[in-house]
C-alpha cells in the first residue's frame, strides 16, 4: 500500500469511499508520522491522539451506515487559534495558560459536522502576530524545507506556520488557518502548499481567538487547489453568532476548480513590482502571466496606486483592534493570574508576564494610536487610507475578473534572520495585506522552486464573494505549473 | 511625532502592562522605529474620503430579538477561572 500520509484530501476521500483503507488506518498513519516528525518540526503544540482514534472509529461506523459526510474520515490539523471543546486552546500565548474551552468554534464544528477528524492543535505566532512563527510561546516551527544541502533551520512563515509545515510535511491532509495580513498565504507560499483567505465574512469568526476583528478570516491550507476548495466549503457558511458573517449562499467551490478560464481578464498591478524584489520572483510572476495567456486569458495592466501604504495602514488598524480585543486578558476569568500589590497591579503583572514581546509592542502601538489627541492623526487617517486601497480594487475589478501577483517578496528565510527589526519582518506581508484591508478573497499556490530549492508562490486575488474565479484561475495555474516538489523527510 | 519615555510609561499604564524601567528606553526606540515608518501615511490625500469602518460593502449589522439564547450554566462559565467559589469568580479586593 502507498504511504497514506502523502496522498491528497481528494484521493483520501476517494480511497475511504472505495474501502481501500479506513479512517482508523489513515488516522493511525498520520499519528505515527507526527510522532516521528514533531520533535524536529514542532508543528503541533498538542496531539489529540485518543480523541482522533475515537473520532476515526465513529467516522468508519458512520460510513458503514451510509451516512458519510463530505469530509468523512479525513484527518486534519487545527490551528491553536480555534477554540475546541475540551481541548486546550491557547493561541500559543502564555496568558491563556491551560485554557480549555467549554464550546466549539463554528469553523471546527462545521468540519466535524462534515466528518473530519482532528489530529491536534497546530503551532502559530502568539495571537497570530508574526510572519515567522517565532513569537509562539511554544517555540518556533521548523520548516520541513531546507536550502539545498544546508541544515540551517528555516521558517515555515507565519502566523499559520504550524498549519503550513504540517500540510507540507504530510502530518495531516489539510489544516485550518487564519489570515489577518497574510498569515495563511505567506506560510503556504513558503512551504509549497495552497492557502486560501476567503472574502471577509465567509467563515464565522465565532470561537476563533480575536486578533484584529475587521481583518481576521479563517481559511484552509491544503496540498492542492481542489483540496482547499473542499475544505473551505465545509468551513464557510452563515453563522448568526458572528454579526459580520455573510448570509450569502455558498457556491460549489470544488466545481469552480474545473471551470475554463478562457476569455477571463487577469489584472497585473504595476505597483507590485517593488524595489529589491529578487529576479526569481519577477521571473515567476512573468511565468504565471504566460500560463494565464496560454489558457486563453487576456492580461490587463492595472494600477493599485495606494499599495505602498497598505502595510503602514495595517500597522495602525491591526494593533488598534488588537489592543481592544486583548484588553480581555486580565487574569480574572481564565488564563494564568499573576500576583500584584492591588487590583491594577494584578492586571499589569498578569499581562506583562503573559504576553510576549511582539504582542506587548502591538498593544502599546494600538493603545497609543487610539489615545486622546492621536486618534484623528493615526486611526481615522488609516481608516481613510484603507478606503483608498479598497477603491483601487473596486476600480481595477471594473476592468478585470481576477488579479495575479507574487505571494511573497522572497522565499523562506532562516529562523532568527529577521529578529532585530520589526519593520523588516512586517514587509513579508507586502503583497498579501491589501486583500485583508479590502476584504477580498485571495489564494496562494506553489508555482516554482528557487535556485536554493525553496518553494515560491503566486497569488490570485478576486472580487468580494467571487472565490469561484479565484479557484478557477488558481487551478489552471496549478495544472500549468506542475509543481510536484516535496521537502525531503530529513527527520526520519 | 516622536514617542518619549514619558509617553511610553503613560501608554503602558493605559494598556495595563507593567513595563520594567530598563525596558522603557528600548521600547521607546522600537515604537519610534515603527511609528516613523507609519508616518508616510501623511503623504496620502484623504480629503473628503469616508473612513472605512466595515470590510464588507452594503452589509448592515443584523438585529435579533432581545431574548436569552444561551446561558444558565455557571459551571461551564467558571471552568477556566483562576479562582472560583460558590458559583462566582473570586477577584482581588476592589473596594476597601
Amino acid at each position: 500500500m502507498t504511504d497514506l500520509t502523502s496522498i491528497t484530501l481528494a484521493e483520501a476521500l476517494d480511497g475511504l469511499e472505495k474501502k481501500q483503507f479506513s479512517s482508523a488506518e489513515i488516522t493511525g498513519a498520520f499519528l505515527d508520522a507526527i510522532a516521528k516528525a514533531n520533535p524536529h518540526l514542532n508543528a503541533y503544540v498538542l496531539v489529540t491522539e485518543e480523541r482522533a482514534r475515537a473520532q476515526a472509529k465513529a467516522s468508519d461506523a458512520r460510513r458503514a451506515a451510509g451516512k458519510a459526510g463530505p469530509l468523512e474520515g479525513a484527518p486534519l490539523g487545527i490551528k491553536d487559534l480555534f477554540c475546541t471543546e475540551g481541548v486546550r486552546s491557547t493561541a500559543c500565548s502564555a496568558i491563556l495558560g491551560e485554557f480549555t474551552p467549554t464550546y466549539e468554534s463554528t469553523v471546527t464544528a462545521n468540519l466535524f459536522r462534515d466528518g473530519a477528524i482532528m489530529l491536534g492543535k497546530l503551532n502559530m505566532d502568539e495571537f497570530a502576530m508574526g510572519s515567522s512563527n517565532e513569537t509562539s510561546h511554544f517555540g518556533p516551527v521548523v520548516s520541513p524545507w531546507r536550502r539545498g544541502n544546508e541544515d540551517a533551520k528555516l521558517t515555515p512563515g507565519g502566523s499559520s506556520g504550524g498549519s503550513a509545515a504540517a500540510v507540507s510535511a504530510d502530518l495531516c491532509l489539510g489544516a485550518t488557518a487564519t489570515d489577518t495580513g497574510g498569515s495563511i498565504r505567506q506560510p503556504a507560499a513558503f512551504t509549497g502548499t495552497v492557502g486560501v483567505k476567503p472574502t471577509y465574512g465567509r467563515c464565522s469568526r465565532w470561537g476563533i481567538v480575536a486578533f484584529a476583528s475587521s481583518l481576521d478570516q479563517a481559511g484552509p491550507i491544503a496540498k492542492t487547489v481542489e483540496d482547499a476548495a473542499m475544505l473551505l466549503h465545509s468551513m464557510a457558511g452563515h453563522d448568526p453568532k458572528d454579526s459580520t458573517s455573510l448570509p450569502n449562499p455558498l457556491p460549489d467551490f470544488r466545481a469552480a476548480t474545473r471551470r475554463s478560464i478562457k476569455g477571463m481578464k487577469i489584472g497585473v498591478p504595476e505597483e507590485y513590482r517593488v524595489d529589491g524584489m529578487p529576479a526569481e520572483i519577477e521571473a515567476l510572476w512573468r511565468q504565471g502571466i504566460e500560463w494565464a495567456k496560454a489558457a486563453g486569458c487576456e492580461i490587463v495592466p492595472i494600477s493599485l496606486k495606494h499599495t505602498k501604504y497598505a502595510l503602514p495602514t495595517y500597522y495602525i488598524v491591526a494593533p488598534a483592534e488588537a489592543s481592544s480585543n486583548l484588553a480581555r486578558y486580565d487574569g480574572m476569568r481564565y488564563g494564568a493570574r499573576a500576583s500584584g500589590r492591588d487590583l491594577v497591579g494584578v492586571y499589569e503583572q498578569t499581562r506583562a508576564k503573559g504576553f510576549g514581546a511582539e504582542v506587548q509592542r502591538r498593544i502599546l502601538i494600538g493603545t497609543y494610536v487610539l489615545s486622546a489627541g492621536y486618534y484623528d492623526a493615526y486611526y481615522l487617517r488609516a481608516q481613510k487610507v484603507r478606503q483608498r486601497i479598497a477603491e483601487d480594487f473596486r476600480q481595477a475589478f471594473a476592468k478585470v475578473d481576477a488579479i495575479l501577483t507574487p505571494a511573497t517578496p522572497s522565499a523562506a528565510f532562516a529562523l532568527g534572520e529577521k529578529g532585530d527589526d520589526p519593520v523588516a519582518m512586517y514587509l513579508n506581508d507586502i503583497f498579501t495585506v491589501t486583500a485583508n484591508l479590502a476584504g477580498l478573497p485571495a489564494l496562494a499556490l506553489p508555482a516554482a522552486l528557487d535556485k536554493q530549492g525553496l518553494p515560491l508562490g503566486l497569488q490570485v486575488i478576486g472580487k468580494a464573494l467571487d472565490e469561484e474565479s479565484v479557484f478557477a484561475v488558481s487551478a489552471e495555474l496549478e495544472r500549468a505549473a506542475q509543481f510536484r516538489a516535496k521537502a525531503a523527510k530529513w527527520w526520519l | 511625532m516622536s514617542i518619549d519615555e514619558k509617553t511610553v510609561r503613560k501608554v503602558a499604564k493605559l494598556a495595563r502592562l507593567a513595563l520594567p524601567e530598563e525596558r522603557v528606553a528600548p521600547m521607546a526606540r522600537e515604537l519610534n522605529g515603527i511609528m516613523a515608518w507609519i508616518e508616510q501615511l501623511n503623504e496620502v490625500d484623504v480629503d473628503g474620503v469616508e473612513p472605512m469602518t466595515s470590510a464588507v460593502e452594503g452589509l448592515s449589522l443584523p438585529m435579533r430579538e432581545d431574548v436569552v439564547t444561551d446561558g444558565g450554566d455557571p459551571e461551564r462559565v467558571l471552568k477556566n477561572a483562576p479562582k472560583a467559589e460558590d458559583g462566582f469568580f473570586v477577584v482581588p479586593k476592589v473596594v476597601e
